[in-house]
């Protein structure tokens, strides 16, 4: 795998939009040719090249591809969009639409990002080690097809909507979640250690939440369904099991109404 | 002598009452009287008379003061202002005509700037909830001759919309609604015991933040399933029989306010709202619609969806329209820093962003155009003061039923003083020159 180190030294006024930081735009180009890449600093067309400076060469395809973002990028957009294999490393905190419907290969953001992080993500992987915003594998605006693909593990907390309109894959939060777990989530898995605060699991059709700490507020949607001894990401516990949301449209399997179900551990 | 001039609109809400009557003086220069309309519509065409009013541009000198500008000096420095922008922000457009919410995307496709109304901070959420899952509604007309179950979610008629449930919700006689305020039961859902909740058969006083769960339960209550002992401070019981009443009904509307669009789940509270419109049409006839605010914000919905594709915080900066509110909404683009121009018409952003948001206006070039001296501005750093809508000029605009009304003209403005789309007018044939485009 060939390693492209991108380092930024002319941060951007306003907010970057770089589509093209993803290892299938960077796939057999050289050093040069990289920085002639567009981005965009609102409606001022440029090239990645005027900020950032661009180190090594890339693999023949994006599988072979490894990017490595370091300086401050705070206020880039869009790092791994699209990106279907390959590996992107950002060193420090990201903005808005990390691994927006990716396919696949591997994102590792050693600080936060920002809101739509993951939107409609279809495969690949992505590890935030900080701390993840609002819309985290959700549907993008007006979609109704959220993440359907891959696993995202957030160390951090992660902020409210994530998993909205799911389909599929498994976020995994490791502290806190804000508001709206799954809401209208048809399929997928939402793992969260710590704890989560109301509105889990609102319009959820079917999928999985397991919340390892306290909810604050439950759905009255979601109706007791007994206790029942999991194993979840490596850890055996009971668990209370409820169903819902029964106010929610549900399909039916071989007769039987299906439910989202929420786990909640005791 | 006076004239009196009868079926005015007024330019307030988004009821746009169309039966106002207002007295003027014979050389339709003065306006002396209004009838009929609320005490804040009287106000508003009242307003137009002032005689500290603004009328001409004034541009923010160095010093803090302000110097009065030309017509054409504002029209230089507003398109130069947007030419330059690498990422403008229009925001605004609701109390303006539809004519004039058209000229400014013109100028916004070629600026190509983020454009946005006051939905933004108001009913935004409502339109996202829409795109999502659709909106079974109606006209004002159809709940005046038909509605016989009122339920008022998060919104307060009796101070926000004042004439609204006398000429259409609760107390007129309609076609099959004879007996008017009688032949209705009104529910009313508010953590605070408004004057609209003091009216209605029944308050949900429920618990500020918890609508969400509360439109739950209610859908849960009309499929007869398990509900826990309270919901939102709400019994189970209550929530139960207020399933019934709206079940009952042989017509039933949801209107609803701020209340729930922009508290604790916003555009999911009008979701699940929806949704809730939805399962009740199973048994019997149910709309919902949203209170809306200014006078025209529908309309310019209606002129950036036609125009645009997108309702509201449209993005056009990379020359085709993107939409995802969060990110290319007003306050997020002011907080985040991601603008460095505003241009702000027909609304007050000033008076009601966040704090932080205003500072970000404060921080880039600014141009205001606001026929009142408002904090949006005292903010900005060019203020053009433009004739009236649907007082000193008519023009088109959208109901809160999307139904389109035109405003009349009733007074001249002051002497030598622009309408709104005079002055978009002037930026766009400069713009146009600055940028190179026929």
């Amino acid at each position: 795998m060939e390693t492209v180190t991108i380092t930024m030294k002319n941060a951007p006024a306003l907010f970057l939009e770089a589509d093209t930081i993803s290892p299938d735009a960077f796939a057999g180009k050289s050093a040069a040719q990289i920085a002639e890449l567009p981005v965009f600093e609102g409606n001022n067309p440029s090239t990645l090249g005027k900020y950032f400076e661009i180190r090594g060469g890339a693999g023949a395809t994006a599988a072979d591809t490894k990017i490595v973002v370091s300086g401050d990028v705070a206020k880039v957009k869009y790092i791994g969009f699209k990106m279907t294999g390959g590996e992107v490393v950002v060193e420090k905190s990201t903005d808005q639409y990390v691994g927006a419907w990716m396919k696949g290969g591997r994102i590792t953001v050693k600080g936060d990002v920002a809101a739509f992080a993951g939107t409609a993500m279809k495969g690949g992987e992505m590890v935030i080690e900080g701390n993840a915003g609002n819309y985290l594998g959700a549907a993008y605006r007006g979609d109704w097809r959220g993440m359907s693909g891959g696993k995202i593990l957030v160390k951090g907390n992660a902020g409210s909507d994530t998993g909205m309109y799911m389909l599929g894959g498994e976020i995994t939060v490791n502290g806190n979640i804000d508001v709206h777990v799954m809401t209208h989530a048809e399929g997928g898995t939402v793992i969260v250690r710590g704890n989560a605060k109301s509105k889990v699991g609102g319009q959820m059709v079917d999928g999985n939440i397991y919340i390892f700490g306290t909810i604050d507020v439950m759905m009255p949607g979601f109706k007791p369904n007994g206790e029942v001894e999991l194993e979840v990401g490596g850890t055996k516990a009971k668990f209370a099991h409820f169903i819902g949301d029964v106010g929610e449209r549900h399909k039916k399997k071989k007769g039987q109404v299906v439910y989202g179900n929420l786990y909640k551990k005791i | 002598m006076t004239k009196t001039i009868t079926d005015v609109i007024c330019p307030f809400c988004g009821t746009l009452c169309d039966d106002v009557e207002v007295v003027v003086s014979d050389d339709g220069k003065k306006l002396l009287e209004v009838a009929n309309a609320c005490v804040i519509g009287t106000e508003k065409f009242l307003h137009s008379q002032e005689p500290d009013r603004v009328t001409r541009p004034r541009l923010r000198q160095e010093d803090g003061s302000w110097k009065t500008v030309s017509y054409e000096e504002a029209a230089d420095y507003t398109a130069k202002m947007l030419a330059k922008a690498k990422k403008p922000l229009m925001y605004g457009w609701s109390s303006t005509n539809c004519e004039a919410q058209s000229i400014g995307n013109e100028i916004a496709e070629i600026a190509k700037s983020c454009c946005d109304n006051t939905a933004a901070v108001c009913h935004g959420t409502t339109l996202i909830a829409v795109q999502d899952i659709g909106l079974p509604s109606c006209t004002l007309g159809e709940i005046k001759n038909r509605a016989d179950r009122v339920i008022f979610w998060g919104c307060n008629p009796a101070h926000a919309h004042p004439r609204h449930m006398s000429r259409y919700s609760i107390f007129p006689r309609g076609f099959f609604t004879g007996k008017g305020q009688m032949s209705r039961k009104m529910v009313v859902v508010d953590p605070r015991c408004t004057d609209t909740a003091k009216m209605a058969d029944v308050h949900l006083q429920i618990q500020q933040g918890h609508d969400y769960e509360l439109l739950d339960a209610l859908r849960v209550a009309l499929k007869g399933e398990w509900l826990p002992d309270s919901v939102a401070g709400i019994p189970a019981e209550k929530i139960r029989e207020v399933a019934d009443i709206m079940k009952s009904g042989r017509f039933g509307i949801i209107f609803f306010g701020m209340g729930v669009t922009q508290s604790l789940s916003k555009n999911h509270n009008i979701d699940a709202a929806i949704a809730l419109t939805k399962d009740l049409n199973e048994h019997t006839k149910f709309s919902i619609m949203p209170m809306r605010g200014h006078y025209n914000v529908t309309g310019s919905g209606e002129v950036f969806a036609w125009q645009f594709g997108f309702p509201y915080s449209v993005d056009l900066t990379r020359g085709f329209a993107r939409y995802n509110p969060g990110d290319s909404s007003s306050v997020d683009l002011l907080t985040r820093g991601e603008v460095d121009a505003m241009f702000t018409i027909g609304s007050d952003p000033g008076a009601h962003f966040p704090i932080s948001a205003v500072k970000g206006i404060a921080k880039v070039d600014s141009v205001c155009i606001d026929p009142h001296m408002t904090p949006t501005s005292g903010v900005s750093k060019l203020h053009v003061p433009v004739a009236f809508n649907g007082v000193e000029c008519g023009g088109n605009c959208y109901r809160m039923d999307n139904v389109p009304i035109d405003c009349r003209k009733v007074v001249e403005p002051p002497e030598g003083m622009l309408t709104d789309q005079e002055f978009l007018t002037m930026v766009l044939d400069r713009l146009k020159k600055l940028k190179g485009v026929a």
